[in-house]
Protein backbone atom coordinates (compact mmCIF):
# COMPACT_ATOMS: atom_id res chain seq x y z
CA UNK A 1 0.00 0.00 0.00
CA UNK A 2 2.80 2.37 -0.76
CA UNK A 3 0.86 4.60 -3.15
CA UNK A 4 -2.46 4.78 -1.32
CA UNK A 5 -2.55 8.47 -1.97
CA UNK A 6 -2.60 8.04 -5.73
CA UNK A 7 -4.91 5.05 -6.17
CA UNK A 8 -8.66 5.47 -6.29
CA UNK A 9 -11.15 4.43 -3.65
CA UNK A 10 -12.38 1.45 -5.66
CA UNK A 11 -8.91 0.06 -5.97
CA UNK A 12 -8.38 0.33 -2.24
CA UNK A 13 -11.59 -1.61 -1.67
CA UNK A 14 -10.51 -4.31 -4.10
CA UNK A 15 -7.18 -4.54 -2.31
CA UNK A 16 -8.92 -4.84 1.01
CA UNK A 17 -10.90 -7.74 -0.36
CA UNK A 18 -7.73 -9.45 -1.55
CA UNK A 19 -6.30 -9.05 1.94
CA UNK A 20 -9.08 -11.29 3.23
CA UNK A 21 -7.35 -14.16 1.49
CA UNK A 22 -3.73 -13.08 1.14
CA UNK A 23 -1.35 -11.39 3.55
CA UNK A 24 0.00 -8.00 2.37
CA UNK A 25 3.42 -9.50 1.70
CA UNK A 26 4.45 -13.02 0.74
CA UNK A 27 7.82 -14.76 0.42
CA UNK A 28 9.16 -14.62 -3.09
CA UNK A 29 10.10 -18.32 -3.08
CA UNK A 30 6.57 -19.32 -2.09
CA UNK A 31 4.94 -17.92 -5.24
CA UNK A 32 7.20 -19.73 -7.69
CA UNK A 33 4.79 -21.43 -10.12
CA UNK A 34 6.70 -24.73 -10.23
CA UNK A 35 6.49 -25.09 -6.45
CA UNK A 36 2.70 -25.51 -6.37
CA UNK A 37 1.59 -25.31 -10.02
CA UNK A 38 -1.33 -23.30 -8.68
CA UNK A 39 -3.27 -26.52 -8.13
CA UNK A 40 -5.09 -25.47 -4.96
CA UNK A 41 -6.20 -22.23 -6.59
CA UNK A 42 -7.32 -24.15 -9.67
CA UNK A 43 -9.46 -26.42 -7.49
CA UNK A 44 -11.10 -23.32 -5.99
CA UNK A 45 -11.77 -21.86 -9.47
CA UNK A 46 -13.24 -25.16 -10.65
CA UNK A 47 -15.48 -25.25 -7.58
CA UNK A 48 -16.79 -21.78 -8.42
CA UNK A 49 -17.45 -22.91 -12.00
CA UNK A 50 -19.33 -25.91 -10.63
CA UNK A 51 -21.47 -23.77 -8.37
CA UNK A 52 -22.40 -21.32 -11.13
CA UNK A 53 -23.22 -23.90 -13.78
CA UNK A 54 -24.86 -26.13 -11.17
CA UNK A 55 -27.24 -23.38 -10.06
CA UNK A 56 -28.17 -22.71 -13.70
CA UNK A 57 -28.84 -26.41 -14.32
CA UNK A 58 -30.96 -26.63 -11.19
CA UNK A 59 -33.52 -24.35 -12.85
CA UNK A 60 -34.27 -27.02 -15.47
CA UNK A 61 -33.38 -30.34 -13.92
CA UNK A 62 -36.12 -32.52 -12.38
CA UNK A 63 -34.89 -35.17 -9.92
CA UNK A 64 -37.37 -37.96 -10.61
CA UNK A 65 -36.84 -41.19 -12.58
CA UNK A 66 -39.62 -40.34 -15.03
CA UNK A 67 -38.49 -36.82 -15.80
CA UNK A 68 -34.76 -36.61 -15.12
CA UNK A 69 -33.65 -37.98 -18.48
CA UNK A 70 -36.10 -35.80 -20.41
CA UNK A 71 -35.05 -32.71 -18.51
CA UNK A 72 -31.43 -33.42 -19.47
CA UNK A 73 -32.53 -33.78 -23.10
CA UNK A 74 -34.39 -30.50 -22.96
CA UNK A 75 -31.42 -28.74 -21.36
CA UNK A 76 -29.22 -30.08 -24.15
CA UNK A 77 -31.55 -29.50 -27.07
CA UNK A 78 -33.88 -26.61 -26.34
CA UNK A 79 -32.21 -24.34 -23.81
CA UNK A 80 -30.12 -21.46 -25.15
CA UNK A 81 -26.51 -22.44 -24.41
CA UNK A 82 -27.92 -25.29 -22.27
CA UNK A 83 -25.56 -27.78 -23.83
CA UNK A 84 -22.55 -25.56 -23.13
CA UNK A 85 -23.52 -25.01 -19.50
CA UNK A 86 -24.04 -28.74 -19.05
CA UNK A 87 -20.70 -29.50 -20.69
CA UNK A 88 -18.87 -26.97 -18.52
CA UNK A 89 -20.44 -28.59 -15.45
CA UNK A 90 -19.43 -32.04 -16.67
CA UNK A 91 -15.85 -31.21 -17.57
CA UNK A 92 -15.11 -28.93 -14.64
CA UNK A 93 -16.46 -31.74 -12.43
CA UNK A 94 -13.96 -34.18 -13.90
CA UNK A 95 -11.11 -31.66 -13.70
CA UNK A 96 -12.11 -30.85 -10.13
CA UNK A 97 -11.48 -34.46 -9.08
CA UNK A 98 -8.28 -34.59 -11.11
CA UNK A 99 -6.88 -31.25 -9.87
CA UNK A 100 -7.77 -32.01 -6.24
CA UNK A 101 -5.92 -35.30 -6.57
CA UNK A 102 -2.88 -33.62 -8.17
CA UNK A 103 -2.98 -31.04 -5.39
CA UNK A 104 -2.81 -33.90 -2.90
CA UNK A 105 0.21 -35.33 -4.73
CA UNK A 106 1.82 -31.88 -4.73
CA UNK A 107 1.39 -31.40 -0.98
CA UNK A 108 2.78 -34.86 -0.35
CA UNK A 109 5.81 -34.63 -2.62
CA UNK A 110 6.79 -31.15 -1.41
CA UNK A 111 6.55 -32.31 2.20
CA UNK A 112 3.63 -30.13 3.25
CA UNK A 113 2.20 -32.74 5.62
CA UNK A 114 4.46 -32.52 8.67
CA UNK A 115 3.26 -31.81 12.21
CA UNK A 116 2.68 -28.02 11.88
CA UNK A 117 0.47 -28.61 8.86
CA UNK A 118 -1.20 -31.77 10.17
CA UNK A 119 -4.73 -30.36 10.37
CA UNK A 120 -4.59 -28.89 6.93
CA UNK A 121 -3.47 -32.25 5.61
CA UNK A 122 -6.44 -33.93 7.36
CA UNK A 123 -8.89 -31.30 6.06
CA UNK A 124 -7.40 -31.74 2.62
CA UNK A 125 -8.01 -35.50 2.66
CA UNK A 126 -11.60 -34.86 3.81
CA UNK A 127 -12.04 -32.39 0.95
CA UNK A 128 -10.63 -34.90 -1.53
CA UNK A 129 -13.15 -37.52 -0.37
CA UNK A 130 -16.04 -35.02 -0.50
CA UNK A 131 -15.03 -33.89 -3.99
CA UNK A 132 -15.09 -37.50 -5.16
CA UNK A 133 -18.50 -38.03 -3.62
CA UNK A 134 -19.77 -34.79 -5.15
CA UNK A 135 -18.80 -36.09 -8.55
CA UNK A 136 -20.18 -39.53 -7.77
CA UNK A 137 -23.60 -38.25 -6.62
CA UNK A 138 -23.76 -36.08 -9.74
CA UNK A 139 -22.99 -39.14 -11.84
CA UNK A 140 -26.47 -40.58 -11.21
CA UNK A 141 -28.46 -37.47 -12.07
CA UNK A 142 -28.66 -37.81 -15.91
CA UNK A 143 -30.45 -41.12 -15.26
CA UNK A 144 -29.06 -42.82 -18.35
CA UNK A 145 -27.71 -46.37 -18.58
CA UNK A 146 -24.17 -45.21 -17.75
CA UNK A 147 -25.35 -43.41 -14.61
CA UNK A 148 -27.71 -46.12 -13.41
CA UNK A 149 -25.32 -49.02 -13.65
CA UNK A 150 -22.23 -47.20 -12.47
CA UNK A 151 -24.13 -46.25 -9.32
CA UNK A 152 -25.61 -49.75 -8.93
CA UNK A 153 -22.16 -51.33 -9.12
CA UNK A 154 -20.53 -48.75 -6.85
CA UNK A 155 -23.21 -48.82 -4.14
CA UNK A 156 -23.17 -52.62 -4.19
CA UNK A 157 -19.59 -52.41 -2.95
CA UNK A 158 -20.99 -51.13 0.38
CA UNK A 159 -22.75 -54.48 0.72
CA UNK A 160 -19.48 -56.13 1.66
CA UNK A 161 -18.81 -54.03 4.75
CA UNK A 162 -19.23 -56.61 7.52
CA UNK A 163 -22.22 -56.16 9.82
CA UNK A 164 -23.65 -52.88 8.57
CA UNK A 165 -23.21 -53.45 4.83
CA UNK A 166 -26.75 -54.47 4.03
CA UNK A 167 -28.48 -51.70 6.00
CA UNK A 168 -25.98 -49.11 4.78
CA UNK A 169 -26.65 -50.03 1.15
CA UNK A 170 -30.37 -49.71 1.85
CA UNK A 171 -29.85 -46.33 3.49
CA UNK A 172 -27.74 -44.97 0.64
CA UNK A 173 -30.18 -46.22 -1.98
CA UNK A 174 -33.32 -45.41 -0.01
CA UNK A 175 -34.57 -48.91 -0.82
CA UNK A 176 -33.41 -52.25 -2.11
CA UNK A 177 -32.57 -51.13 -5.62
CA UNK A 178 -31.36 -47.90 -7.21
CA UNK A 179 -34.56 -45.98 -7.94
CA UNK A 180 -36.46 -42.76 -7.37
CA UNK A 181 -35.42 -42.50 -3.73
CA UNK A 182 -31.78 -42.97 -4.64
CA UNK A 183 -32.08 -40.16 -7.16
CA UNK A 184 -33.64 -37.85 -4.59
CA UNK A 185 -31.00 -38.66 -1.97
CA UNK A 186 -28.14 -38.20 -4.44
CA UNK A 187 -29.64 -34.95 -5.73
CA UNK A 188 -29.88 -33.56 -2.23
CA UNK A 189 -26.31 -34.50 -1.39
CA UNK A 190 -25.05 -33.27 -4.73
CA UNK A 191 -26.73 -29.87 -4.67
CA UNK A 192 -26.89 -29.03 -0.98
CA UNK A 193 -25.00 -31.06 1.61
CA UNK A 194 -21.73 -31.69 -0.20
CA UNK A 195 -21.23 -28.22 -1.74
CA UNK A 196 -21.99 -26.67 1.64
CA UNK A 197 -19.43 -28.91 3.31
CA UNK A 198 -16.91 -27.97 0.65
CA UNK A 199 -17.48 -24.25 1.27
CA UNK A 200 -16.98 -24.66 5.02
CA UNK A 201 -13.93 -26.90 4.77
CA UNK A 202 -12.42 -24.78 2.01
CA UNK A 203 -12.61 -21.68 4.20
CA UNK A 204 -10.92 -23.66 6.99
CA UNK A 205 -8.32 -24.95 4.51
CA UNK A 206 -7.41 -21.42 3.33
CA UNK A 207 -7.27 -20.07 6.86
CA UNK A 208 -4.90 -22.86 7.91
CA UNK A 209 -2.52 -21.90 5.07
CA UNK A 210 -2.44 -18.34 6.46
CA UNK A 211 -1.82 -19.72 9.96
CA UNK A 212 1.14 -21.70 8.61
CA UNK A 213 2.54 -18.48 7.10
CA UNK A 214 1.82 -19.42 3.49
CA UNK A 215 2.55 -22.49 1.41
CA UNK A 216 5.43 -24.77 2.25
CA UNK A 217 8.96 -23.57 1.35
CA UNK A 218 12.34 -25.08 2.10
CA UNK A 219 14.00 -24.03 5.34
CA UNK A 220 17.04 -22.40 3.79
CA UNK A 221 15.05 -20.53 1.14
CA UNK A 222 15.51 -16.88 0.33
CA UNK A 223 13.60 -14.69 2.80
CA UNK A 224 12.82 -11.83 0.40
CA UNK A 225 9.25 -10.54 0.66
CA UNK A 226 7.17 -9.20 -2.21
CA UNK A 227 3.73 -7.55 -2.12
CA UNK A 228 0.96 -10.13 -2.64
CA UNK A 229 -0.81 -7.59 -4.81
CA UNK A 230 0.24 -7.53 -7.63
CA UNK A 231 2.98 -10.22 -7.58
CA UNK A 232 0.87 -13.14 -6.42
CA UNK A 233 -2.57 -11.92 -7.50
CA UNK A 234 -1.44 -11.43 -11.08
CA UNK A 235 -0.13 -14.99 -11.25
CA UNK A 236 -3.39 -16.31 -9.82
CA UNK A 237 -5.38 -14.32 -12.34
CA UNK A 238 -3.35 -15.76 -15.22
CA UNK A 239 -3.83 -19.32 -13.96
CA UNK A 240 -7.57 -18.76 -13.42
CA UNK A 241 -8.13 -17.28 -16.87
CA UNK A 242 -6.10 -19.97 -18.63
CA UNK A 243 -8.02 -22.66 -16.74
CA UNK A 244 -11.43 -21.17 -17.54
CA UNK A 245 -10.45 -20.77 -21.20
CA UNK A 246 -9.31 -24.39 -21.27
CA UNK A 247 -12.54 -25.69 -19.70
CA UNK A 248 -14.60 -23.62 -22.15
CA UNK A 249 -12.65 -24.92 -25.14
CA UNK A 250 -13.05 -28.54 -24.06
CA UNK A 251 -16.77 -27.94 -23.39
CA UNK A 252 -17.30 -26.44 -26.84
CA UNK A 253 -15.71 -29.37 -28.66
CA UNK A 254 -16.57 -32.36 -26.47
CA UNK A 255 -20.09 -33.14 -25.32
CA UNK A 256 -20.83 -34.76 -21.98
CA UNK A 257 -21.81 -38.37 -22.72
CA UNK A 258 -25.45 -39.34 -22.52
CA UNK A 259 -26.48 -42.92 -23.17
CA UNK A 260 -29.97 -44.37 -23.44
CA UNK A 261 -32.53 -43.86 -20.71
CA UNK A 262 -31.83 -45.96 -17.58
CA UNK A 263 -33.29 -49.45 -17.77
CA UNK A 264 -33.07 -51.46 -14.54
CA UNK A 265 -33.64 -54.74 -16.40
CA UNK A 266 -30.67 -54.56 -18.81
CA UNK A 267 -27.09 -53.96 -17.81
CA UNK A 268 -25.02 -52.62 -20.68
CA UNK A 269 -22.00 -54.73 -21.49
CA UNK A 270 -19.52 -53.76 -20.12
CA UNK A 271 -20.96 -51.78 -17.17
CA UNK A 272 -18.20 -49.70 -15.65
CA UNK A 273 -17.87 -47.56 -12.53
CA UNK A 274 -16.94 -43.85 -12.78
CA UNK A 275 -13.35 -43.44 -13.96
CA UNK A 276 -11.91 -42.49 -10.56
CA UNK A 277 -13.29 -45.74 -9.09
CA UNK A 278 -11.96 -47.74 -12.02
CA UNK A 279 -8.87 -48.79 -10.08
CA UNK A 280 -11.11 -50.28 -7.41
CA UNK A 281 -13.23 -51.94 -10.09
CA UNK A 282 -10.08 -53.51 -11.52
CA UNK A 283 -9.16 -54.78 -8.06
CA UNK A 284 -12.67 -56.26 -7.82
CA UNK A 285 -11.90 -58.50 -10.76
CA UNK A 286 -9.03 -60.03 -8.82
CA UNK A 287 -10.08 -60.00 -5.17
CA UNK A 288 -13.16 -60.79 -3.13
CA UNK A 289 -15.15 -57.53 -2.80
CA UNK A 290 -14.47 -57.25 0.93
CA UNK A 291 -10.76 -56.87 0.23
CA UNK A 292 -10.96 -54.91 -3.02
CA UNK A 293 -13.71 -52.44 -2.17
CA UNK A 294 -13.61 -52.20 1.63
CA UNK A 295 -10.37 -53.24 3.32
CA UNK A 296 -7.79 -51.87 0.86
CA UNK A 297 -9.41 -48.39 0.44
CA UNK A 298 -10.09 -48.09 4.18
CA UNK A 299 -6.52 -49.05 5.08
CA UNK A 300 -5.19 -46.56 2.54
CA UNK A 301 -7.38 -43.71 3.84
CA UNK A 302 -6.43 -44.57 7.41
CA UNK A 303 -2.75 -44.40 6.48
CA UNK A 304 -3.26 -41.04 4.82
CA UNK A 305 -4.93 -39.61 7.93
CA UNK A 306 -2.23 -41.06 10.15
CA UNK A 307 0.72 -39.74 8.10
CA UNK A 308 1.23 -36.28 9.71
CA UNK A 309 0.94 -37.74 13.21
CA UNK A 310 3.99 -39.96 12.79
CA UNK A 311 7.24 -38.80 14.36
CA UNK A 312 9.83 -37.68 11.83
CA UNK A 313 13.41 -36.94 12.84
CA UNK A 314 14.08 -35.08 9.64
CA UNK A 315 11.57 -32.97 7.72
CA UNK A 316 12.00 -32.40 3.99
CA UNK A 317 9.92 -29.32 3.32
CA UNK A 318 9.46 -27.30 0.16
CA UNK A 319 11.58 -29.40 -2.21
CA UNK A 320 9.98 -31.66 -4.80
CA UNK A 321 10.58 -35.32 -3.91
CA UNK A 322 12.54 -34.19 -0.83
CA UNK A 323 16.07 -34.67 -2.27
CA UNK A 324 18.19 -36.63 -4.73
CA UNK A 325 17.51 -39.93 -2.96
CA UNK A 326 13.77 -39.23 -2.82
CA UNK A 327 13.72 -38.58 -6.55
CA UNK A 328 15.53 -41.84 -7.21
CA UNK A 329 13.24 -43.83 -4.90
CA UNK A 330 10.09 -42.35 -6.45
CA UNK A 331 11.34 -43.30 -9.89
CA UNK A 332 12.19 -46.86 -8.81
CA UNK A 333 8.76 -47.23 -7.15
CA UNK A 334 6.90 -45.95 -10.20
CA UNK A 335 8.82 -48.17 -12.64
CA UNK A 336 8.37 -51.26 -10.44
CA UNK A 337 4.64 -50.64 -10.14
CA UNK A 338 4.29 -50.06 -13.87
CA UNK A 339 6.00 -53.41 -14.51
CA UNK A 340 4.61 -55.68 -11.80
CA UNK A 341 0.98 -54.52 -11.65
CA UNK A 342 0.24 -55.41 -15.30
CA UNK A 343 2.23 -58.62 -14.82
CA UNK A 344 0.10 -59.46 -11.78
CA UNK A 345 -3.09 -58.74 -13.71
CA UNK A 346 -2.02 -61.02 -16.55
CA UNK A 347 -0.91 -63.83 -14.23
CA UNK A 348 -4.15 -63.69 -12.28
CA UNK A 349 -6.21 -63.54 -15.46
CA UNK A 350 -4.64 -66.57 -17.13
CA UNK A 351 -2.96 -68.75 -14.51
CA UNK A 352 -4.44 -68.30 -11.06
CA UNK A 353 -7.81 -69.56 -9.94
CA UNK A 354 -7.79 -69.64 -6.15
CA UNK A 355 -11.52 -70.12 -5.95
CA UNK A 356 -11.45 -73.08 -8.35
CA UNK A 357 -8.55 -74.71 -6.52
CA UNK A 358 -10.16 -74.40 -3.10
CA UNK A 359 -13.77 -75.18 -3.77
CA UNK A 360 -14.64 -76.06 -0.17
CA UNK A 361 -13.34 -72.84 1.37
CA UNK A 362 -15.56 -69.72 1.36
CA UNK A 363 -14.52 -67.25 -1.39
CA UNK A 364 -13.75 -64.50 1.13
CA UNK A 365 -10.77 -66.65 2.19
CA UNK A 366 -9.80 -68.42 -1.03
CA UNK A 367 -10.20 -65.36 -3.26
CA UNK A 368 -9.60 -62.74 -0.58
CA UNK A 369 -7.43 -63.52 2.42
CA UNK A 370 -5.03 -65.92 0.70
CA UNK A 371 -4.07 -63.73 -2.30
CA UNK A 372 -4.05 -60.70 0.02
CA UNK A 373 -1.51 -62.39 2.30
CA UNK A 374 0.60 -63.60 -0.64
CA UNK A 375 0.76 -60.09 -2.13
CA UNK A 376 1.33 -58.61 1.33
CA UNK A 377 4.33 -60.90 1.90
CA UNK A 378 5.82 -60.17 -1.53
CA UNK A 379 5.43 -56.40 -1.11
CA UNK A 380 6.79 -56.41 2.44
CA UNK A 381 9.85 -58.34 1.27
CA UNK A 382 10.35 -55.91 -1.59
CA UNK A 383 9.94 -52.86 0.65
CA UNK A 384 12.40 -54.29 3.18
CA UNK A 385 14.88 -54.98 0.40
CA UNK A 386 14.65 -51.34 -0.71
CA UNK A 387 14.99 -50.21 2.89
CA UNK A 388 18.18 -52.19 3.40
CA UNK A 389 19.68 -51.27 0.08
CA UNK A 390 19.07 -47.50 0.05
CA UNK A 391 18.82 -46.79 3.79
CA UNK A 392 16.14 -44.10 3.38
CA UNK A 393 14.97 -42.07 6.38
CA UNK A 394 11.33 -42.34 7.44
CA UNK A 395 9.98 -39.67 5.07
CA UNK A 396 11.88 -41.08 2.11
CA UNK A 397 10.68 -44.60 2.84
CA UNK A 398 7.05 -43.42 3.06
CA UNK A 399 7.59 -41.49 -0.17
CA UNK A 400 8.73 -44.73 -1.76
CA UNK A 401 5.67 -46.73 -0.61
CA UNK A 402 3.29 -43.88 -1.48
CA UNK A 403 4.75 -43.60 -4.97
CA UNK A 404 4.45 -47.33 -5.45
CA UNK A 405 0.77 -47.32 -4.46
CA UNK A 406 -0.06 -44.24 -6.52
CA UNK A 407 1.62 -45.60 -9.65
CA UNK A 408 -0.06 -48.97 -9.03
CA UNK A 409 -3.48 -47.39 -8.71
CA UNK A 410 -2.86 -45.33 -11.84
CA UNK A 411 -2.01 -48.51 -13.76
CA UNK A 412 -5.15 -50.25 -12.46
CA UNK A 413 -7.20 -47.24 -13.54
CA UNK A 414 -5.70 -47.22 -17.04
CA UNK A 415 -6.31 -50.95 -17.43
CA UNK A 416 -9.87 -50.57 -16.20
CA UNK A 417 -10.69 -47.70 -18.54
CA UNK A 418 -8.97 -48.78 -21.74
CA UNK A 419 -8.12 -52.47 -21.57
CA UNK A 420 -11.41 -53.98 -20.44
CA UNK A 421 -13.98 -54.85 -23.08
CA UNK A 422 -17.38 -56.59 -23.06
CA UNK A 423 -17.62 -59.13 -20.24
CA UNK A 424 -14.64 -57.34 -18.66
CA UNK A 425 -12.16 -59.46 -20.60
CA UNK A 426 -8.72 -58.03 -21.29
CA UNK A 427 -8.40 -56.53 -24.74
CA UNK A 428 -6.54 -53.85 -26.68
CA UNK A 429 -8.29 -50.46 -26.68
CA UNK B 1 -26.27 -21.46 58.56
CA UNK B 2 -25.01 -19.18 55.86
CA UNK B 3 -22.62 -21.79 54.60
CA UNK B 4 -25.35 -24.39 54.28
CA UNK B 5 -27.53 -22.02 52.29
CA UNK B 6 -24.64 -21.42 49.97
CA UNK B 7 -24.05 -25.05 49.19
CA UNK B 8 -27.78 -25.57 48.69
CA UNK B 9 -27.96 -22.78 46.11
CA UNK B 10 -24.92 -24.15 44.30
CA UNK B 11 -26.53 -27.57 44.26
CA UNK B 12 -29.66 -26.19 42.76
CA UNK B 13 -27.65 -24.34 40.18
CA UNK B 14 -25.58 -27.37 39.28
CA UNK B 15 -28.75 -29.46 39.17
CA UNK B 16 -30.30 -27.02 36.68
CA UNK B 17 -27.10 -26.94 34.67
CA UNK B 18 -27.06 -30.70 34.51
CA UNK B 19 -30.73 -30.78 33.53
CA UNK B 20 -30.04 -28.43 30.66
CA UNK B 21 -27.17 -30.62 29.56
CA UNK B 22 -29.30 -33.78 29.65
CA UNK B 23 -32.17 -32.05 27.87
CA UNK B 24 -29.65 -31.02 25.24
CA UNK B 25 -28.45 -34.61 24.86
CA UNK B 26 -32.04 -35.90 24.53
CA UNK B 27 -32.83 -33.20 21.98
CA UNK B 28 -29.69 -34.15 20.08
CA UNK B 29 -30.66 -37.83 20.02
CA UNK B 30 -34.17 -36.99 18.85
CA UNK B 31 -32.82 -34.74 16.11
CA UNK B 32 -30.44 -37.43 14.93
CA UNK B 33 -33.23 -40.03 14.89
CA UNK B 34 -35.52 -37.73 12.92
CA UNK B 35 -32.74 -36.84 10.51
CA UNK B 36 -31.97 -40.50 9.86
CA UNK B 37 -35.61 -41.40 9.36
CA UNK B 38 -35.82 -38.59 6.82
CA UNK B 39 -32.75 -40.02 5.11
CA UNK B 40 -34.52 -43.26 4.25
CA UNK B 41 -37.65 -42.40 2.27
CA UNK B 42 -37.72 -45.99 0.98
CA UNK B 43 -39.91 -47.49 3.68
CA UNK B 44 -43.04 -45.48 2.94
CA UNK B 45 -43.14 -46.01 -0.81
CA UNK B 46 -42.42 -49.70 -0.48
CA UNK B 47 -45.45 -50.26 1.78
CA UNK B 48 -47.63 -48.31 -0.62
CA UNK B 49 -46.58 -50.42 -3.60
CA UNK B 50 -46.66 -53.84 -1.98
CA UNK B 51 -49.95 -54.88 -3.56
CA UNK B 52 -48.27 -55.14 -6.96
CA UNK B 53 -45.57 -57.48 -5.73
CA UNK B 54 -47.21 -60.76 -6.87
CA UNK B 55 -46.58 -61.37 -10.56
CA UNK B 56 -48.33 -63.99 -12.68
CA UNK B 57 -45.82 -65.86 -14.82
CA UNK B 58 -48.27 -67.95 -16.87
CA UNK B 59 -50.22 -71.25 -16.89
CA UNK B 60 -48.36 -74.33 -15.72
CA UNK B 61 -49.23 -76.17 -18.94
CA UNK B 62 -47.75 -73.47 -21.16
CA UNK B 63 -44.32 -73.55 -19.58
CA UNK B 64 -42.13 -76.34 -20.97
CA UNK B 65 -39.77 -78.29 -18.71
CA UNK B 66 -36.17 -77.23 -19.27
CA UNK B 67 -37.14 -73.67 -20.23
CA UNK B 68 -36.03 -70.29 -18.96
CA UNK B 69 -38.17 -67.21 -19.59
CA UNK B 70 -37.30 -63.65 -18.62
CA UNK B 71 -39.79 -61.50 -16.68
CA UNK B 72 -37.94 -58.23 -16.77
CA UNK B 73 -40.70 -56.15 -15.19
CA UNK B 74 -40.61 -58.39 -12.13
CA UNK B 75 -36.81 -58.61 -12.24
CA UNK B 76 -36.69 -62.43 -12.38
CA UNK B 77 -36.24 -65.38 -14.71
CA UNK B 78 -38.82 -68.14 -14.41
CA UNK B 79 -36.92 -71.43 -14.67
CA UNK B 80 -38.64 -74.78 -15.15
CA UNK B 81 -36.23 -77.60 -14.53
CA UNK B 82 -36.30 -80.78 -16.61
CA UNK B 83 -38.13 -82.57 -13.78
CA UNK B 84 -40.92 -79.95 -13.88
CA UNK B 85 -39.90 -77.96 -10.78
CA UNK B 86 -40.33 -74.17 -10.88
CA UNK B 87 -37.80 -71.62 -9.69
CA UNK B 88 -37.91 -67.80 -9.87
CA UNK B 89 -34.29 -66.63 -10.11
CA UNK B 90 -33.52 -62.96 -9.47
CA UNK B 91 -31.90 -60.96 -12.27
CA UNK B 92 -29.56 -59.27 -9.84
CA UNK B 93 -26.02 -60.59 -9.78
CA UNK B 94 -24.88 -61.38 -6.22
CA UNK B 95 -21.50 -59.80 -6.86
CA UNK B 96 -22.29 -56.12 -7.47
CA UNK B 97 -25.89 -55.92 -8.57
CA UNK B 98 -25.81 -55.90 -12.37
CA UNK B 99 -28.60 -57.67 -14.29
CA UNK B 100 -27.51 -61.10 -15.50
CA UNK B 101 -28.29 -62.15 -19.06
CA UNK B 102 -29.28 -65.64 -20.19
CA UNK B 103 -27.20 -67.54 -22.72
CA UNK B 104 -29.70 -69.94 -24.27
CA UNK B 105 -27.00 -71.97 -26.04
CA UNK B 106 -24.93 -72.75 -22.96
CA UNK B 107 -27.92 -72.67 -20.59
CA UNK B 108 -26.12 -70.27 -18.27
CA UNK B 109 -26.70 -66.87 -16.70
CA UNK B 110 -23.82 -64.51 -17.43
CA UNK B 111 -23.20 -61.18 -15.71
CA UNK B 112 -22.00 -58.45 -18.10
CA UNK B 113 -20.21 -56.47 -15.40
CA UNK B 114 -17.60 -58.81 -13.98
CA UNK B 115 -18.36 -61.96 -15.99
CA UNK B 116 -19.70 -64.19 -13.22
CA UNK B 117 -21.40 -67.30 -14.61
CA UNK B 118 -24.36 -69.10 -13.02
CA UNK B 119 -26.14 -72.38 -13.80
CA UNK B 120 -29.88 -72.31 -14.50
CA UNK B 121 -30.43 -73.29 -10.85
CA UNK B 122 -28.48 -70.15 -9.91
CA UNK B 123 -25.28 -71.83 -8.68
CA UNK B 124 -22.00 -70.03 -9.25
CA UNK B 125 -20.06 -71.71 -12.06
CA UNK B 126 -17.42 -69.00 -12.33
CA UNK B 127 -16.55 -66.24 -9.80
CA UNK B 128 -16.26 -63.39 -8.74
CA UNK B 129 -19.88 -63.82 -7.53
CA UNK B 130 -19.68 -65.11 -3.95
CA UNK B 131 -23.02 -66.98 -3.75
CA UNK B 132 -25.88 -68.35 -5.82
CA UNK B 133 -28.45 -66.00 -7.37
CA UNK B 134 -31.27 -64.99 -5.04
CA UNK B 135 -34.72 -66.47 -5.61
CA UNK B 136 -38.30 -65.32 -5.11
CA UNK B 137 -41.13 -67.35 -3.59
CA UNK B 138 -43.08 -69.27 -6.23
CA UNK B 139 -46.59 -70.62 -5.68
CA UNK B 140 -49.20 -72.25 -7.88
CA UNK B 141 -52.73 -70.83 -7.78
CA UNK B 142 -55.57 -72.11 -9.99
CA UNK B 143 -53.14 -73.63 -12.47
CA UNK B 144 -51.12 -70.42 -12.75
CA UNK B 145 -47.52 -69.91 -11.67
CA UNK B 146 -47.23 -66.85 -9.43
CA UNK B 147 -44.13 -65.17 -8.07
CA UNK B 148 -44.01 -62.95 -5.01
CA UNK B 149 -41.38 -60.32 -5.82
CA UNK B 150 -41.75 -58.54 -2.51
CA UNK B 151 -38.79 -60.20 -0.84
CA UNK B 152 -35.65 -61.84 -2.17
CA UNK B 153 -34.59 -65.10 -0.60
CA UNK B 154 -30.82 -65.32 -0.14
CA UNK B 155 -29.04 -68.66 -0.33
CA UNK B 156 -25.51 -69.99 -0.59
CA UNK B 157 -26.17 -72.79 -3.03
CA UNK B 158 -29.00 -74.22 -5.08
CA UNK B 159 -30.88 -77.05 -3.38
CA UNK B 160 -33.73 -79.28 -4.51
CA UNK B 161 -35.88 -77.75 -1.76
CA UNK B 162 -35.94 -74.45 -3.68
CA UNK B 163 -38.07 -76.02 -6.41
CA UNK B 164 -41.86 -75.78 -6.43
CA UNK B 165 -43.95 -78.44 -8.20
CA UNK B 166 -47.38 -78.06 -9.72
Amino acid sequence: MDQTGTVGKKKVRARNLILHVHPPKVRKTSIRFTLTFGLGGMAAILFILQVFTGILLRFSYVPSPNEAYDSILSITNTLLFGSLVKNVHHWSGIFFVLVTFLHLLRTFYTGAFYWERRWNWVIGICLMVIVMFSNFTGYLLPWDQLAYWAVTVSTSMLYYIPGIGESLTGLVRGGEEVGGNTLLIFYNFHTAILPLSIVLLMAFHFWRVRKNKGVVVSKDADETLVPADPDLVLKELVVALCLIAFVLLISIFFDAPLQERANPAYSPNPAKAPWYFMGIQELLLHFHPFFAAVLIPVLFLFGMFLLPFLKFKEQHEGIWFFNQKGRKLALIAAITAIVIVPAGILINEYFLDFEGWMKNIPPVISNGLIPFIIIGVILTAYFLFIKNRYKPDKSEFILFMFSFMMAGYAVLTFVGIWFRGPGMVLMWP
Amino acid sequence: MKKKQNTASINRRSFLKRSWLWLGVIAGVELTAITFSMFSPGKRTKAANSYTSVKTAGYVGNIKPGSVSPHRNGQFYLVRMNDGGFLAVSLTCTHLGCSVGFDAGKKQFICPCHSSVFSIGGDVLSPPAPRALDIYRVFIEQGQVKVDTDRKIRRKKFSKADLVYA
